[in-house]
């Protein structure tokens, strides 16, 4: 009894014990590969495509940092991870990189020891119905089952906006998203709730996509960002900086398609600055002069990879909504290259 | 008696630690267990150095905090609002009940497959050993899996008893089988059924006092009394009168279609069902070699002395085999039901919420406590397996040879 009890201790102390260098940049950098989670599966922000390549916007995000750091989008090894496994993941040093449609939360942040370095992806949480069932509004789900993905900030939002608008459910938890899947199909459940970028993502999967109405209403803030370990500063710095690399280069009209030019230089000190023809911005992350020019060749801008990946084009087709430049009416902000 | 060792001699000296057979083996306990000690304190050590690096504490004052989550098999009272340590206690209750319908299911479906292996009949034998052959051989995760989407996918969903010619319809009115799980009609008790339960359980007591009263007259007079029809008519009698005489005090609510589900009844839900189901036929299939095992292992002797004493065949494997065997089943069988209980973990595949899927899962994920969650889970699952091997210990003490 004694015994089986101290096992498992020494599994989890072993566990540890093969975790958490401080010095990220330099592992990857020395292994010549980054080690990125993602989801296990999802349309348009992470899932493997027809070649068996992964291909998503958060697999972009991805292979960015892994151009920046070690000039080449490929070597990237991407690690599905689902809601409950991808904490344990990062903490343990099995990734360097998380970027899997995580909610930035105050205890995720502070007390599980992580740092999101910024947001990619403003959510809210909804629901879709099947349209048969003749739902119109979230507030005429009393009695529905409800499949939901467990470990997930959606679990607890349901729980609130339910007992809030004093309606009962039935709760179905689920792994992942895939498996949902059927289980809304078939009508194990009628209703399926998650991030409603999810929810668009997963409706554009099935075969009538046109069978299925996504809710009105958004019950919840769900801020989506990539995140890194708690206390290795520069490699978090790194993933941050190539993010608003990303997303400024939307902003200064820096494309996949015009960056060669632009990187022989421009009259606009900004845009030298960020692609290293002016001033040390690349030296000062401990990279190369060229490490942004790489991360916006790897996927396009952040414009671009909405665009080519969950955009209104695509069979995912989300407006940019929340996801617009500031200087278009969304939240998209990135901080100054100066 | 020419190898008679020299006395021992009168002073001990350090070098006897290793040389005299008398201490070596304390030596070499002593310095193993000295190692092993060291060993975990190297690693708890490694654990607690690197999570204060990692800016983390052990702590398990999440327990007291409010979950926030729902959970939809509760047997005790639960809401968002409860602790998280209510959470685990319904992850208890919830891996308790699987397990016990689950042993109990695989113990009747592994006994009579363990006979039927052994039947006559070729045809009998061959599909019993194709059972056991497929079903011990593929995991029990597949099954769990396999069962789960056969039963979503094969019986109707409430939608299709909608409508005015619906594509399903409820068994006699009152038993709805869905691909969310069974619905079946809840007894409510009013205020007299309390005479109607009590009378029941005496009327139990009745047949065992019966049973116990014949088998005393066969032993000391050699008195044959039959028991099957009466112990029929004591269970069921007794309290049809006593019902009817108190002017039914129990009546049922049958579960009926209104909104998005049926409500009221019972409700059995389908990960419950495929959990049960999957874990039950998977166990069966050992426990049916273990039943098979120990009845080979008693004698043939024992059965031609039986025969040739003129007992029927049902008799000799009920008085004679049966007996005998259950000595060489019980410690095996004692496995398989710690094997289903820990099997039993895989619920979060069909969603189903046990001990795994509260404390283990949701509890873990949201506090983000790993450590302490997965520590307090094998706590959890060491007590539960002790004590179920606790009770099965009893009764093998109880069937075990009596040496006197």
């Amino acid at each position: 009894m004694k015994k089986l009890a101290t096992l498992g201790v020494m599994t989890a102390a072993g566990l540890s014990a093969g975790a958490v260098s401080a010095a990220t940049l330099d592992d990857v950098m020395a292994r010549g590969q980054l080690n990125c989670g993602v989801t296990t599966g999802l349309v348009g922000f992470a899932a493997p495509n027809a070649n068996g390549e992964w291909d998503g916007f958060d697999v972009g995000v991805c292979r960015a940092v892994a151009a920046a750091v070690l000039g080449d989008p490929t070597a990237v090894e991407f690690v599905p991870t689902t809601g409950k496994t991808r904490f344990t993941a990062l903490a343990s040093g099995e990734i360097d990189l998380l970027a899997r449609n995580t909610t930035w939360t105050f205890s995720r942040d502070v007390d599980l020891g992580f740092e999101f370095v910024g947001i990619n992806y403003y959510d809210g949480q909804g629901f879709m119905v099947p349209k048969e069932l003749g739902v119109s509004s979230a507030k005429e789900l009393d009695g529905a089952t409800v499949c939901i993905q467990t470990g997930t900030t959606t679990e607890l939002n349901l729980a609130d906006y339910f007992r809030k608008n004093n309606l009962d459910y039935e709760p179905v938890p689920i792994e992942t998203n895939s498996e949902a899947q059927p289980l809304y199909l078939e009508g194990a459940c009628d209703v399926y709730t998650t991030d409603s970028s999810g929810l668009a993502a997963t409706r554009a999967a099935f075969e009538n996509p046109g069978d299925h109405v996504i809710l009105p209403e958004i019950i919840s803030k769900e801020p989506l960002g990539p995140l890194v370990r708690h206390g290795d500063n520069e490699w978090g710095d790194v993933a941050r900086w190539t993010l608003n690399a990303l997303i400024a280069a939307e902003e200064l009209g820096v494309t996949s398609a015009n960056i060669d030019e632009l990187a022989s230089g421009t009259n606009s000190p900004e845009i030298n600055r960020l692609l290293g023809t002016e001033g040390t911005l690349g030296d000062m992350l401990g990279l190369d002069a060229d490490w942004a020019v790489r991360a916006i060749k790897a996927g396009g801008n952040y414009g671009e990879l909405f665009e080519k990946n969950i955009g209104e084009n695509t069979p995912i087709g989300l407006a940019r909504g929340l996801n617009a430049q500031w200087t278009d009416g969304g939240l998209l902000y990135a901080p100054p290259f100066r | 008696m020419s190898s008679i060792s020299d006395p021992p001699s009168g002073s001990f000296q350090l070098s006897m630690l290793i040389n005299d057979t008398r201490y070596r083996s304390y030596t070499f306990q002593f310095v193993a267990l000295l190692l092993l000690i060291m060993a975990f304190a190297y690693l708890g050590y490694n654990l607690i150095s690197n999570l204060q690096a990692a800016g983390l504490n052990i702590s398990y004052q999440f327990l007291g905090e409010p979950a926030g989550y729902d959970i939809n098999q509760t047997l005790i009272p639960y809401t968002s609002q409860s602790t998280h340590w209510q959470a685990s206690l319904v992850g208890v209750l919830n891996t308790l009940l699987v397990a016990l319908l689950g042993c109990l299911m695989a113990t009747i479906i592994g006994v009579v497959v363990g006979v039927l292996r052994l039947s006559n009949n070729w045809l009998v034998r061959q599909l019993m050993s194709v059972y056991v052959e497929i079903f011990r051989n593929v995991p029990v995760l597949i099954w769990i899996l396999i069962i789960m989407a056969i039963f979503v996918a094969v019986l109707p969903q409430p939608r299709d008893f909608r409508g005015d010619d619906p594509e399903a319809t409820m068994v006699l009115g009152a038993f709805a089988f869905t691909g969310r799980g069974f619905y079946s009609p809840a007894p409510i008790f009013g205020p007299l059924s309390g005479i109607v339960i009590a009378v029941f359980l005496a009327s139990i007591a009745g047949i065992f006092a019966l049973r116990s009263y014949a088998k005393k007259a066969l032993f000391d007079r050699g008195q044959v009394i039959k028991t099957f029809w009466p112990s029929v008519a004591i269970f069921f009698l007794p309290t049809i009168i006593v019902y009817f005489v108190l002017g039914r005090p129990i009546t049922l609510e049958y579960p009926a279609l209104t909104g998005f589900n049926f409500q009221g009844g019972i409700f059995m839900r389908n990960s419950l069902i495929s959990l049960w189901f999957a874990l039950s036929i998977y166990t069966a299939a050992f426990i049916a070699e273990n039943v098979r095992a120990g009845i080979l292992a008693v004698s043939k002797g024992q059965t031609e002395a039986a025969a040739s004493l003129g007992l029927r065949p049902g008799r000799i494997m009920n008085l004679v085999v049966l007996p005998q065997a259950l000595r060489v089943i019980v410690p095996p069988l004692i496995s398989q039901y710690l094997n289903l209980t820990k099997n039993s973990s895989l619920a979060i595949a069909v969603g189903y919420m046990d001990l795994t899927g509260t404390l283990g899962g949701i509890t873990l994920n949201q506090t983000g406590r790993a450590i302490e969650a997965i520590f307090l889970l094998m706590l959890f699952y060491l007590a539960i397996s002790l004590a179920i091997s606790a009770i099965m210990n009893v009764y093998n003490n109880s069937v075990r040879l009596k040496e006197r």
